[in-house]
């Protein structure tokens, strides 16, 4: 089965390429069937792979060479996909809940003309995340790393008549360009030092490092510039103003950008690089550090948003950085566990505001929702569902994964706990003011909108109650070690990659952690429902204000990056090309055209002149002939 | 014998081409130019076992022979040719000329010019077809170029004249090194040239070079580029850019690098400076264009500063990764200008400002210029980043205590790239409509000759290997 690994991309890229090239001709609908199917099929074929990868039979990871890619000189770089414990479980997420949003969005985009050009992309972007989880090198990661960047700029700017809308295209796409550069840094470091861009020769020669006299710096500089990469793809800071923006794009496209691909590949990277990280624990440091920013910083961000979608977007960014603050205290299996339970509820959330939106015909402000619970009963239980999930409600997935990295945390440094705890707490007060807003109380839209209120179809609702369960079960294949010594998730992946093991944590302590997280979170929620319970939306002032801003971040950016190298740039054309150059060239013309014309005034016709000129010449060639044979 | 084909057949339909009247000249032209693609292409395939070689006697007086080799890289550069050529013949079939027999003539012997360059084995020939390739460009762009064709022209001609006649210099003076019945034959001049002590070396290389550096251009001899391409007709600012920019990237490679060993040396570190803040600076230019054919001059002359820098790199990586970029770099630029050329024949401007909505009044050709912009940024699984991938490695191998520096400033090109690429396609593709004065979304040759361009970037994109193993040999024969 994992020698058919191929067939697992190359579905989704037939469904491209089907919907690509066919996009005027392919009816509306049948367009919506090819892109399902495409990722049903591969989700069958991951499905087969992950049980051949979970059975004993299965040793070590396989290694699939599909053709030579780049051979020169010394340098061969195969087309090679890999296949073991890590990628087959990132495989069952990216093709399974792909295929949810595939299906959902066969309801959410009918309406639209552009629909067959819609599932191309989606299409397009499953692929390109498959070729990055599966490849065999860096290279082949590198491909489907800036394949979704390519994507995420297509379906974000899908309304391309929007200036905004291309704006927010743009701007994701240029900043992943700039964590991409780290990635090729990184990757170049990789090959000069080691010759190989392999994961598996990679890692067996870093662990031969100091038998082969390679510095620490090296390799600590190798991961630095893998991680600029990953904050680019995963919006960490300093590159996360491009995801919130990013809400340009149809809903499901956020789903799946936040949920199944794209975000979650900085994880992916780290995890897959585990080895290299664990060997520069400097770094893990900075890993740590920039994510707990991450995850405090986007929660102050969310509390104060008024669009559905953006309050969800910041949650991503939070929750990633609570990945990454696993990744950084070395738990590197309770991070892709969180990127397993995330995925789940975090689609379940998207998809659910694409339900709300497509009800309240396009609103996105909660200011003029509420109430909606009454009309889209689904919607509203299933949503609840994703924001119990998500805050951590015991028995709910969400809960599992984010107790294990807060005890991870705790076990590396406590002061880290207590921060991830701050973080904790505000992320269960702003997903249940939204929900508080958007579901219960009055309706405060048009008149308009409330007739228009409806439940959205089936096609819509059954992919969020699928969500829905998963997020309740999803869980259960990591149960904290108070609960069960056997952790499911954790053995599974043993094989491809494993944590750094710190001093294990007393029982008693785990359950006071637990405790702890639970009952902030049951009290924050305890009191967004009594601040929201008679909302009303004074224009905010202090500090407020700037947490409505965004911290005025984007507008730093501008003022520090983006204006100054435009201002540059205007400078140098007009100076530095146009009189700097152009006039060096031009006044050299122009110079020996005086030149000449002062020359020709010398042929004065005169014998008496050219006699004269003629002695001054021999005397000057005396004198320079006398005192150059004396020097 | 089959190499002289390749320059007599545009050579002698060039000829032809200023006798015919009315559209003959047209048909002439692209057969003439489907055949010459043929049998480049049928050299390149031949190449993978051993090089060709055509000679026979010139002007023995002088020391020179008509000789002639196709090894990897010429080969690879005749193709480029070939194929570059015919699809402008195709995409202009339906673009009315003025005096079109003049026009298709002076065109095919600039063809004839570029293929005796890429294949000369002497130096004297080379600089024969050096001038037969530059010289009809001057009157095309003079004749048939844009409102300020005549300053643009006398700016072109007045560097690359300059550049010339120093390298006939250059290679003069190293002829008479070594004098004799061959002394302008290619082994001949290699010797003379490495031969010399090394501060003669030094000054020799400039000698030569400046005529190499103002074709490719290195900055700062540059600012010919922008005028020379934004004035001149499209077919030929294609001739120019996908094809002369490399008679200089091939010269270098084949002229210099082997014959001034100690001179190229000495300098390389110059360069590669020189070239590299020739990537950061044109970018910076490019952002700030609003004409899209003065920002796509710009943007080439940000890829071949990377491209030069990894020549001088000195690297077997970097320059594999040259070649392979050449090739790249002439297919993905004749595709960005054939869509700036139909762009203009539609909306009747070039200026980014006042287009829009190509995605909904032309959506093919809109979809063709992403493909294409995409190829041109280097995004993986397109042509253009197999080129860019090799070179910044061999940028970063580079024998020198600044080669992250110089890597990852050159890599601030990539970043900056896709800002002007981008802000091109938002202003051009997306927004809201603008009319166009000619309603047509790609007639059936444009559509061909896009796809021919597409295919190729996305086969090599893919799959590299055919252009990597053609140019492998040369590359280690260059630096081992």
């Amino acid at each position: 089965m994992s020698q058919l690994v191929y067939l697992v991309p190359l579905f989704p890229l037939i469904g491209f390429l089907i919907n690509g090239i066919g996009w005027r001709r392919i009816p509306k609908s049948l367009g919506g069937v090819i892109g399902s199917l495409a990722v049903f099929a591969s989700f069958c074929v991951s499905l087969g792979i992950f049980f051949e990868v979970k059975s004993d039979s299965f040793h070590g990871p396989v290694l699939v060479q599909l053709f030579e890619f780049i051979h020169s000189g010394k340098l061969f770089i195969p087309f090679s996909f890999q296949v073991d414990s890590l990628s087959s479980l990132f495989l069952l997420i990216i093709t399974g809940v792909g295929f949810l949003i595939h299906v959902y969005s066969t309801a959410y985009m009918h309406e639209d003309e552009g629909m067959v050009k819609y599932f191309a992309f989606l299409n397009l972007f499953v692929f390109s995340m498959l070729l990055l989880v599966l490849g065999g090198n860096y290279l082949v990661m590198f491909i489907g790393w800036e394949g979704v960047g390519l994507c995420s700029y297509l379906l974000i700017g899908f309304w391309f008549k929007n200036r905004d809308y291309t704006n927010a295209a743009k701007k994701a796409f240029i900043m992943n360009r700039i964590g991409d550069l780290g990635f090729l840094v990184g990757m170049l470091l990789i090959l000069f030092n080691y010759g190989t861009l392999s994961y598996q020769e990679f890692f067996g020669k870093l662990q031969g490092t100091q038998a082969a006299g390679i510095s620490s710096d090296t390799y600590n500089w190798i991961a630095i510039c893998l991680f600029i990469g990953a904050t680019g793809k995963s919006a960490q800071i300093p590159l996360y103003t491009w995801l919130p923006d990013a809400m340009a794009g149809p809903t499901p496209v956020s789903a799946l950008i936040h949920a199944a691909t794209m975000v979650t590949a900085g994880i992916y990277m780290i995890a897959r690089s585990h080895v290299l990280y664990t060997m520069a624990p400097m770094t893990l440091h900075i890993v740590a550090i920039i994510g707990l920013a991450t995850a405090l910083f986007a929660a102050t961000i969310a509390i104060k948003q008024y669009d559905i979608k953006k309050v969800l977007a910041y949650s991503t960014v939070s929750q990633l950085g609570f990945m990454f603050l696993a990744l950084g205290v070395g738990a590197y299996t309770t991070a892709v566990f969180h990127v397993m339970t995330h995925a789940f509820f975090k689609a379940l959330l998207f998809l659910g505001s694409g339900s709300v939106i497509h009800a309240m015909g396009g609103e996105q402000d909660i200011r003029k929702m509420g109430g909606l619970g009454k009309k889209l009963r689904t919607t509203q239980i299933t949503f609840l569902i994703g924001c119990l999930a998500i805050s951590g409600i015991p028995g709910l997935s969400g809960f599992f994964s984010k107790d294990e990295i807060l005890a991870a945390a705790y076990a590396h440094d406590p002061v880290l706990y207590y921060l991830a705890v701050v973080a904790a707490m505000m992320t269960a007060f702003y997903m249940f003011r939204l929900y508080f807003l958007t579901f219960t109380g009055g309706f405060r839209g048009t008149e308009d909108q409330a007739h228009h209120l409806h439940e959205s179809p089936t096609a819509m609702t059954i992919p969020l109650i699928v969500l829905a369960i998963l997020s309740v079960i999803g869980g259960y294949v990591g149960l904290p070690g108070v609960i069960s010594e056997h952790h499911a998730l954790g053995s599974f992946l043993s094989s491809s990659v494993t944590n750094i093991s710190e001093h294990h944590l007393e029982a008693s302590t785990e359950w006071m952690l637990m405790s702890v997280s639970v009952t902030v979170s049951v009290i924050m929620i305890i009191f967004a429902y009594s601040v929201n319970k008679k909302p009303d939306f004074k224009p905010a002032t202090g500090f407020a204000k700037v947490l409505e801003n965004k911290w005025y971040v984007d507008e730093l950016y501008d003022a520090v990056i983006v204006r100054p190298i435009q201002n540059l740039s205007a400078f140098m054309e007009r100076f530095a090309e146009r009189k700097g150059i152009d006039g060096l060239v031009n006044g050299v013309g122009r110079s020996v055209r005086w030149g000449s014309d002062r020359i020709r005034m010398l042929q004065t016709g005169q014998v008496g002149f050219y006699i004269f000129v003629m002695v001054l010449g021999m005397i000057a060639l005396f004198a320079v002939g006398f005192f150059w044979v004396k020097l | 014998m089959i190499l002289v084909l390749l320059i007599l057949v545009p050579l002698i339909t060039g000829i032809f081409s200023f006798l015919t009247k009315g559209d003959g000249a047209k048909g002439l032209a692209l057969i003439s130019s489907i055949i010459t693609m043929a049998i480049s292409a049928f050299v390149s395939a031949g190449n993978f076992s051993a090089p060709m070689h055509f000679i026979t006697p010139w002007i023995p007086n002088l020391g020179t022979q008509f000789s002639l080799l196709a090894d990897g890289m010429s080969s690879m550069l005749c193709l480029l040719t070939g194929i570059v050529v015919q699809v402008v013949m195709t995409v202009s079939w339906n673009k009315p000329v003025e005096k079109a027999g003049a026009f298709y003539g002076l065109m095919l012997l600039s063809q004839a010019g570029l293929m005796g360059v890429f294949l000369a084995n002497d130096a004297l020939v080379f600089y024969v077809f050096w001038e037969l390739a530059l010289i009809p460009v001057y009157f095309l762009c003079s004749t048939w170029g844009g409102e300020k064709r005549i300053a643009a022209t006398f700016k072109f001609f007045i560097y690359t004249f300059v550049g010339s006649l120093m390298m006939l210099a250059g290679l003069i003076y190293l002829s008479m090194q070594n004098p004799g019945a061959n002394s302008y034959s290619w082994s001949n001049i290699m010797h003379a040239g490495s031969s010399l002590p090394a501060s003669q070396q030094a000054w020799v290389f400039w000698l030569i070079f400046i005529a190499f550096a103002i074709k490719m251009p290195i900055f700062p001899f540059h600012t010919w580029q922008p005028d020379t391409y934004e004035q001149s007709p499209t077919p030929v600012t294609i001739i120019l850019s996908a094809l002369m920019v490399k008679m200089g990237m091939f010269a270098t490679l084949r002229w210099l690098i082997p014959i001034l060993p100690q001179g190229v040396a000495f300098w390389s570190q110059t360069i590669i400076i020189l070239s590299i803040i020739g990537i950061v600076y044109a970018s910076c230019l490019a952002i700030v264009q609003t004409d899209i054919k003065r920002m796509i001059a710009y943007s080439s002359i940000a890829h071949m500063g990377l491209m030069s820098a990894a020549v001088f790199a000195n690297t077997n990586m970097g320059m594999h990764g040259v070649m392979v970029q050449m090739f790249n770099h002439g297919i993905t630029i004749t595709g960005l200008w054939l869509v700036v050329s139909m762009v203009e024949n539609r909306w009747g401007t070039r200026d980014m400002t006042k287009l829009g909505g190509m995605a909904t009044s032309a959506p093919l050709m809109a979809i063709c210029l992403v493909i294409i912009s995409l190829a041109s940024i280097g995004l993986p699984l397109t042509n253009g980043f197999i080129g860019e991938f090799m070179l910044f490695n061999g940028l970063f191998q580079t024998n020198s205590y600044y080669h992250i520096t110089f890597m990852v400033v050159a890599g601030l090109g990539i970043i900056l790239g896709a800002v002007y690429t981008l802000n091109m396609l938002q202003k051009t593709v997306y927004g809201e409509t603008v009319k166009m004065k000619i309603t047509k979304d790609l007639g059936s040759n444009e559509y061909l000759g896009l796809a021919i361009i597409i295919i190729l970037i996305v086969f090599l994109g893919v799959y590299p290997k055919p252009l990597l193993d053609l140019t492998s040999g040369i590359a280690t024969a260059l630096v081992p």
